[in-house]
């Protein structure tokens, strides 16, 4: 579904992207972990067309999509929410929600109707359910619960529906028992959506107990890809990045 | 048709509307009433039309008025052409109002490819450049324009389709359908899904192109429909005071609309019609006590600003919105203890 090749960023003297080759297999559900500046959201930057790599492929469906404009890969089917979240602030959520499903069905820029159009109004109510944000759908984004943006921010891409959806963090600022409800939540629209999934997270135990596919990033350079399983006892991983059971709880 | 039926209710508001102000214009005698309605219809098309910028999209320009006086300067100009009205004839008024509206929305296709790639201070700075631009065309090439003068000598308006804009009911009555014509075109703008991407755009215009809305096309196409609307406000006052005046192109006049909107308020459709309404009444009145103006209106505004942090129909929207927001959160809390 989504491959990198041999793709090379760097700003100034410092490599962020280092020679990465990467496969997202269809339907899959991958994290992708590393320390602070292992270059996890240029990773991200890169495929939605955010940066432009120095070198380097990343196919979509075996489609080259380097140098194209955001706007387009949108388009194209890659969605993405953003590790601070990214909303309308002064719209409810239902309104967000109605005007990303009508950019969705071209209907952004429709002047002689009525906002919401039926079609836009029946799917947002389905995205509504979906998500389960039934309650706070008609407060005003600004108003609603940290948790509750990150998961509108997650809506808002969902409702492009894309092929792959990326995820910046979807459990950042979260405590233990906000970020198990909200990863469970991205797995269940993972599992009803179908789509190939990425996200990028911290804590461990999340990403052991969900992903399918792990990749680890270090110093912008690739150090792993593989199962849970695999991963963990990834000589390199564990010495680099995981370290030993002591540490790994400092650094929490 | 859908049109029609989707906005019916907005239809019989803007119908109910234009018969009272209909009614005021003809059922009074003295000039008064025709008069302040006339200068209001025309500043509040120029206040409500940057409103689509500043309120909807969050684009604050400080050039508006160019285009208010591009369109008064172009209908005055082809009416006072005897090749023009000799050629159109009784079409002479209608083509003129139709070249106004076309020739300034081109004007803006222009300005606007230029200025909209800018946002915030680059933008309004941008536009202000452009407006003293035109200015400075209009007072230098005093051959077409008249330079500091103006348009002098009146402006012929050939009868057409029985309407004698010479006379005083005749013109007002055009000019409220004008007004009430463009209000509706606004609204149908702002409440149609283009509206909504406005909104968009003025949140958080990075999320929206995410979204796979094209910011920079949804910008342009909202200047230029608001400089054509502005253009028709330009119209209005080049009918009411039968010539046009540099001033219309001056940054002032932008300043004042943007005095009305602050003023009226910004989040509400009609916040820029009370402002226009407001400034006018306040500046006729202060106008009797003292020739000191200025002071008194800026204290007026200083304390608005200042003192609600919002213009009044904001001010009135927030407070509801906040007690419908309360009670929706707590309607939530009890449904979930329950």
């Amino acid at each position: 579904m989504l491959r990198l090749e041999n793709v090379v960023k760097s700003f100034g003297g410092v490599v962020a992207t280092n020679d990465v080759s990467l496969n997202f297999p269809a339907g899959s559900l991958s994290a992708v972990i590393g320390p602070n500046g292992a270059g996890k959201t240029t990773l991200f930057n890169l495929v939605t067309g955010h940066l432009v790599p120095d070198s380097g492929r990343i196919l979509l469906e075996e489609e080259d999509i380097v140098g194209k404009a955001p706007v387009d890969i949108v388009r194209k089917g890659i969605g993405r929410a953003f590790q601070i979240a990214s909303i309308f602030p002064s719209m409810t959520v239902e309104q967000s929600l109605m005007c990303a499903v009508a950019s969705h069905f071209r209907e952004s820029e429709a002047l002689l109707s009525v906002f919401p159009p039926t079609n836009v109004r029946r799917r947002t109510e389905e995205l509504i359910e979906l998500l389960g944000m039934g309650s706070v759908a008609k407060l005003l984004s600004a108003n609603i619960s940290h948790g509750d943006q990150k998961l509108l921010d997650i809506g808002l891409a969902l409702a492009l529906e894309p092929k792959v959806l990326m995820l910046d963090e979807p459990t950042a600022g979260m405590g233990p028992e906000e970020r198990w409800q909200m990863i469970g939540t991205v797995r269940r629209l993972w599992e009803q959506g179908g789509m190939t999934l990425i996200f990028i997270e911290h804590d461990m135990d999340i990403v052991f107990e969900v992903a399918q596919g792990i990749t680890v990033l270090s110093y912008g350079a690739v150090l792993a890809q593989g199962t849970a399983d695999e991963i963990r006892n990834h000589p390199e991983v564990v010495e680099a990045y995981l370290g030993t059971e002591t540490t790994a709880e400092a650094s929490q | 048709m859908n049109l029609i039926v989707q906005f019916r209710r907005d239809l019989l508001i803007a119908a109910a509307a234009l018969v009272v102000l209909v009614a005021i214009g003809l059922g009074i005698e003295h000039a008064w009433p025709r008069d302040f309605l006339t200068a209001i219809f025309a500043a509040g098309l120029l206040a409500m039309s940057l409103n689509m910028l500043i309120g909807y999209t969050g684009l604050v320009s400080f050039g508006h008025a160019a285009f208010f006086a591009l369109g008064g300067y172009i209908f005055g100009l082809l009416l006072q052409s005897q090749a023009f009205t000799g050629a159109m004839g009784a079409a002479s008024v209608p083509l003129a109002l139709v070249a106004a509206v076309v020739g300034t929305g081109l004007y803006a296709v222009v300005i606007g490819a230029i200025c909209v790639r800018l946002t915030e201070i680059y933008f309004a700075f941008l536009t202000l450049a452009f407006q003293m631009f035109l200015y400075s065309v209009i007072l230098s090439w005093v051959d077409l324009t008249g330079g500091d003068q103006g348009l002098m000598g009146g402006i012929p308006r050939p009868e057409f389709l029985g309407i004698d804009l010479g006379d005083q009911y005749h013109r007002y009555v055009f000019c409220a359908v004008l007004f009430v014509v463009c209000v509706m075109i606004m609204r149908i703008m702002t409440e149609s899904p283009f509206g909504y991407t406005l909104r968009m755009i003025r949140d958080n215009a990075t999320r929206a192109a995410f979204l796979g809305v094209n910011v920079t096309r949804v910008k342009l196409i909202c200047f230029v429909v608001s400089s054509s609307i502005a253009a028709v406000g330009g119209v209005i006052l080049a009918l009411f005071t039968s010539g046009a005046y540099p001033e219309w192109a001056f940054w002032a006049q932008s300043g004042e609309a943007i005095f009305m909107i602050m003023l009226g308020g910004l989040n509400v459709f009609l916040g820029p019609i009370l402002g226009a309404v407001a400034l006018r009444i306040l500046n006729d009145v202060v106008q009797m006590y003292t020739s000191h103006t200025e002071i008194v209106i800026g204290l007026v505004i200083m304390f608005v600003v200042l003192g609600l942090r919002r213009g009044i129909l904001d001010f009135v929207k927030d407070w509801w919105v906040e007690k419908q927001q309360a009670r929706l959160a707590a309607e939530n809390r009890n449904g979930r203890e329950g």
